[in-house]
């Protein structure tokens, strides 16, 4: 990777010309004929730059983003998983781009296909009843799961149920969805071992309870073991159970949440069906609920038309290529590959829950932190790991998520990465362990090698310049 | 270790009170702004807004962090601190020197349920 | 199992792992699990696939569906996208990323985001955009949170009732659940009632309002007095806008209005069904603190190079928990930069070009189908810009029916019982003149 210093406001020129189009051959004018009342007064300052100028500029930006392409993304709970080439194909067929939203069902019978196809592959592998696609990401999921929630209540007549019960150790969209759909938010805590405290759970329960979202296995990478329990204890006062698909990975064709008790999911098919992140978006997050709730899909109306189908397109091939024959080692190579670094690094790493993982798992910071070699007496954080991680062309893992533990290093490797990846990765990990020991301002430093340095946060904050020409 | 004043009152939520007559001049502690960091943005409420206490008034933001601030008395906001808009690091560089708002106090009893320094000293232990 | 192209993992790899673990087999791995939620059943998918059957199988949904020449607008416009950018959006590096939070390795993303975010304030005019959201009716529901945030106390959201149907029905249900009441702002003759809006703003209450730039009849809507009225009742104006009609028309920020809000597919998105499309949120900067989503910002690194990393992220969810007035977590990232580089191919000629040829062509075909005998003006004498409704004189079925047959998208039933068209600098004459010719039939 390399620096590269413009924006594509510093390459404008006026008068040069980016653009292609037809001539007006109708003798109608707008210029001419908008009434001065409802015109812009002045065209909006965009760049003015040729076609090379547009691609050479994104090229070079492109060269200073690092992608599962790139290299090992070991970055926990957001499955970081291969990006099949064949998914970008079906997505990008010129039939499918060209289909108004509004067509009449008559006139897309391969898109609404798509649709069934997708809701029956779904429902086989989570065992809900159906889905509803129109969330675009797994917050946006949760809130529609949510509004389901609500809306079975009310349809009942139960108005009483106001609150929702999230664990301490729960993603922060959890709570924020709640907030958002007009739940109360209850929390549980966890326990020594990581798990949701049925103990403290019990005396939570009761007739204003709508229901409690969890995410298994959690966000410790740890399987909620007494889900049984808490099931039953849930049904039992009248609650649902929402199962937050953030972490579905490792019971990829192992364990299906429907199976578990829980009556509303979502799934992130930008993590477990392997769809791009796309920097940030755009995801699918579908809403699956069981039988009993699936007359309540069609009232939660989210999003303007039919949810992100070309994303919904890409995981429906993935599916169609892992079929029913490779499903069944997605989860399970997902789980293999983190025990296995687990145990490689946990005499460099604290370890503070050692028993058998899921997909991911958290370290509590650096076993040395190296803080007697320092001048100043503060040790390598689990921040400075992962700067120099970058140094060695690996993607960070999620750092200081759960909150948990101060020095959280959440480490998730996915099933599509090969052994020998993850040895070099491991080889890292202890090379930095190591220099951490020796002289952690190695580290406290890092990273030295990539196109930036670290970035002062403190002043994009307090002085923000939010677009071009601030200053 | 952090700073504690003699002769102010303390929340349990790290905001100090200087009584001046009828009027609580109302910060955060210095351990407060140690745990925060480098503070990025005091949310001030207005001139005129009725606090109170136990509730929020404001919140001070860090780049990695948000926390309320909450009114440790109840009574009407008479002055706010305007320099913290445009310098909101004043509050790292000593908490105590720069106070966040001034309230006219409605029920000065509410001041009894707060701590002397002694008692934040040890509460922040 | 039989080799699989997306899993590398060989049998001597899986026991040489499994030995590091201590344990025997993969199923030892969840022996944490209770047993009998282990799935034991076949999965009811259909046999794995190999590419190319995977290729065939979607070759063969898309032959079903008819090919249609689009004349439909209801949010979802027909705009032509350059090669470019398919192309450039493609990148590897730009698509297999995360989330920019490692800024030393995602210049690339967070760069295009302050390139974005700069390129919606051009368009409306606006001081502040975030990195964009989900799309144009989500913006708009999280625009009335937004709203009720500001005002401190004031609870209720008026709606014009021009807005598009599908912006309304998710704001309603956004609102639903939020528990905060709705008002309703009328039309007269097309356009929003500024009446209206005054009886309205009188018991109070309203915390703001959202109205549409382009109303749902396609009429470029007149706000004079609007701003005053509802500033005057310490609400806020939240506008829903065309980004692309933004380059010739009037601006939020020229209205004086308070935030923007609207979809950013015009800007080059193909239709793709309904999505992915993407959101954008542009507001004074006075509101900053509460306008939801990420946003990036500039600063310089350790060696005082300059750069760009998220900030202000204390308003966000992962931190405000449940404080936050959004949920909002991630953005549609690949979308603005979709927007971004359709905006610099095109400039502010090309957009005005885009918005003259769209402009041309539907007064064109509104005047070719009017001269047919077959339909009603609706509203004589408003001004609009590429779409617009008319009043059937004719069975609306026949005429679908026959413009389908004709292999069109065109005249789309409204909740009024009119039907609307819309043309875009994609539509050429001919086509034009090919469905006036089969519309003389019906």
């Amino acid at each position: 990777m390399k620096y590269y210093d413009k924006l594509i406001f510093e390459l404008s020129k006026p008068g040069r010309t980016g653009y292609s189009l037809p001539e007006n051959e109708y003798g109608r004018c707008l210029c001419c004929e908008l009434p001065e009342g409802l015109k812009r007064a002045q065209a909006p300052e965009l760049p003015e730059v040729s076609e090379i100028d547009v691609v050479r500029h994104y090229t070079n930006l492109s060269q200073m983003n690092f992608g599962v392409d790139t290299g090992f993304y070991p970055l926990g709970s957001c499955t970081m998983k291969y990006n099949p080439k064949i998914n970008e194909e079906i997505a990008a067929i010129p039939g499918f781009n060209g289909l108004h939203p509004l067509q009449p069902a008559s006139t897309v019978p391969g898109a609404l296909a798509v649709y069934e196809g997708m809701d029956k592959a779904l429902a086989a592998i989570t065992g809900m009843a159906h889905f509803t696609f129109l969330p675009c990401a797994g917050a946006h999921g949760e809130l529609t799961g949510l509004m389901i929630m609500r809306q079975y209540h009310m349809s009942r007549g139960d108005l009483a149920r106001t609150k929702v019960i999230v664990p301490d150790s729960a993603h922060g969209t959890n709570p924020a969805s709640a907030a958002v759909c007009g739940l109360e938010i209850v929390e549980v805590k966890s326990n020594a071992n990581g798990l949701v405290d049925v103990e403290d759970l019990k005396p939570l329960l009761g007739p204003e309870i709508a229901g409690i979202m969890m995410t298994n296995p959690n966000t410790l990478g740890l399987f909620e073991k007494e889900i049984k329990e808490i099931a039953a204890l849930v049904h039992e006062c009248g609650g649902l159970l929402y199962y937050d698909g953030a972490n579905m990975n490792p019971l990829l064709g192992v364990v299906r949440p429907g199976d578990m008790g829980f009556d509303i999911m979502h799934l992130n098919l930008h993590k477990t069906f392997s769809t791009p992140h796309g920097g940030g978006g755009p995801g699918s997050g579908p809403v699956g609920v069981a039988q009993h709730l699936a007359k309540f899909l069609p009232e939660t109306r989210v999003s303007g038309f039919n949810g992100n189908f070309g994303v919904i397109l890409r995981a429906y091939a993935y599916i169609l290529a892992l079929g029913r024959q490779n499903i069944k080692f997605a989860g399970k190579f997902a789980t293999l590959s983190a025990n296995y670094i687990k145990e490689c690094l946990k005499d460099k790493y604290k370890l503070p829950i050692p028993s058998i993982c899921k997909h991911e798992f958290v370290y509590d910071g650096l076993i040395n932190d190296g803080a007697d070699k320092a001048e100043d007496g503060h040790g390598a954080t689990t921040l400075d790991v992962a700067k120099r991680l970058l140094d060695f062309g690996f993607h960070a893992p999620t750092i200081y998520f759960p909150l948990l533990f101060h020095q959280a290093l959440m480490i998730e490797p996915t099933e599509t990465e090969s052994k020998e990846t993850i040895d070099e990765f491991i080889g890292v990990m202890r090379r930095i362990a190591d220099e951490a020991a020796a002289d952690p301002m190695i580290l406290r430093n890092a990273p030295h090698n990539t196109p930036i340095r670290r970035p002062d946060e403190t002043t994009a904050a307090r002085q923000p310049i939010l677009k071009y020409g601030d200053q | 270790m952090s700073k504690v004043l003699e002769g102010l009152l303390y929340s349990e939520s790290h905001e100090w009170v200087k009584v001046e007559g009828d009027i609580a001049v109302v910060g955060v502690s210095d351990f407060a702004q140690k745990e925060m960091g480098n503070i990025t943005y005091v949310d001030l409420p207005d001139v005129d807004d009725d606090v109170t206490a136990g509730e929020d008034f404001g919140a001070l933001e860090s780049v990695k962090a948000a926390s309320d601030l909450i009114a440790p008395v109840s009574g009407t906001v008479v002055e706010v601190n305007e320099a913290l808009e445009d310098e909101p690091e004043l509050i790292n560089n000593d908490a105590y020197a720069n106070w966040i708002i001034k309230v006219k106090m409605s029920d000065k009893s509410e001041l009894d349920a707060l701590m002397d320094a002694a008692a934040y000293t040890k509460a922040t232990e | 199992m039989a080799g699989f192209a997306y899993f590398p993992h060989t049998g001597d790899d899986i026991r040489a792992m499994l030995d590091k673990i201590g344990v025997k087999s993969l199923e030892d791995l969840y022996a944490d699990v209770p047993q009998d939620y282990i799935y034991k059943g076949e999965y009811d998918l259909p046999d794995a696939m190999s590419e190319q059957q995977v290729r065939d199988f979607f070759a063969g949904l898309d032959a079903k569906d008819a090919k249609l020449k689009v004349f439909v607008g209801a949010g979802a416009y027909d705009h032509y996208t350059p090669s470019v950018i398919p192309y450039l959006t493609q990148r590897s590096e730009f698509i297999t990323a995360y989330t920019p939070y490692q800024a030393e390795i995602s210049q690339g993303t967070l760069r295009y985001i302050f390139e974005y975010q700069s390129t919606i304030c051009k368009l409306t005019g606006m001081d502040i955009s975030n990195a964009s959201m989900y799309d144009g009716p989500t913006a708009a529901a999280e625009a009335v949170r937004m709203a009720i945030a500001c005002a401190k106390k004031k609870p209720r959201v008026l709606l014009s009732k021009g807005l598009l149907p599908n912006v309304l029905k998710v704001v309603e249900t956004y609102s639903k659940f939020y528990g905060n009441p709705l008002g309703y702002i009328e039309m007269e003759n097309g356009r929003t009632s500024l009446a209206s809006l005054r009886k309205e703003l009188e018991a109070g209450d309203v915390a703001g309002i959202i109205v549409p730039a382009i109303n749902r009849y396609g009429i470029i809507e007149d706000y004079t007095g609007f701003a005053e009225a509802v500033h005057e009742a310490k609400g806020i104006v939240v506008e829903y806008c065309d980004p692309s009609a933004l380059a010739v028309i009037k601006t939020p920020g020229e209205w004086d209005f308070d935030v923007a809000v609207g979809d950013g597919q015009p800007l080059g998105i193909p239709l793709c069904y309904g999505g992915p499309y993407v959101g954008f949120m542009a507001c004074r900067k006075d509101y900053v603190r509460k306008m939801p989503g990420r946003i990036v910002g500039q600063t310089v690194d350790a060696d005082g190079k300059r750069c760009f990393v998220l900030t202000l992220q204390a308003r966000e969810q992962h931190i405000r928990r449940e404080k936050a007035t959004s949920n909002i977590c991630s953005n549609e990232s690949l979308m603005a930069l979709w927007v971004t580089v359709y905006a610099s191919l095109m400039g502010p000629e090309g957009l005005k070009k885009v918005n003259g040829l769209s402009y041309a062509g539907a007064h064109y075909l509104h005047d070719q189908l009017l001269a047919t005998g077959k339909f009603q003006e609706v509203f004589p004498g408003v001004p609009f810009l590429k779409e617009f409704v008319l009043k059937p004189l004719v069975s609306v079925e026949k005429l679908q029916q026959k413009l389908l047959d004709g292999g069109f998208f065109a005249a789309l039933q409204t909740e009024e019982g009119y039907v609307s068209f819309c043309v875009t600098e994609k539509r050429t004459k001919a086509e034009i003149d090919a469905l006036v010719a089969l519309v003389k039939e019906v």
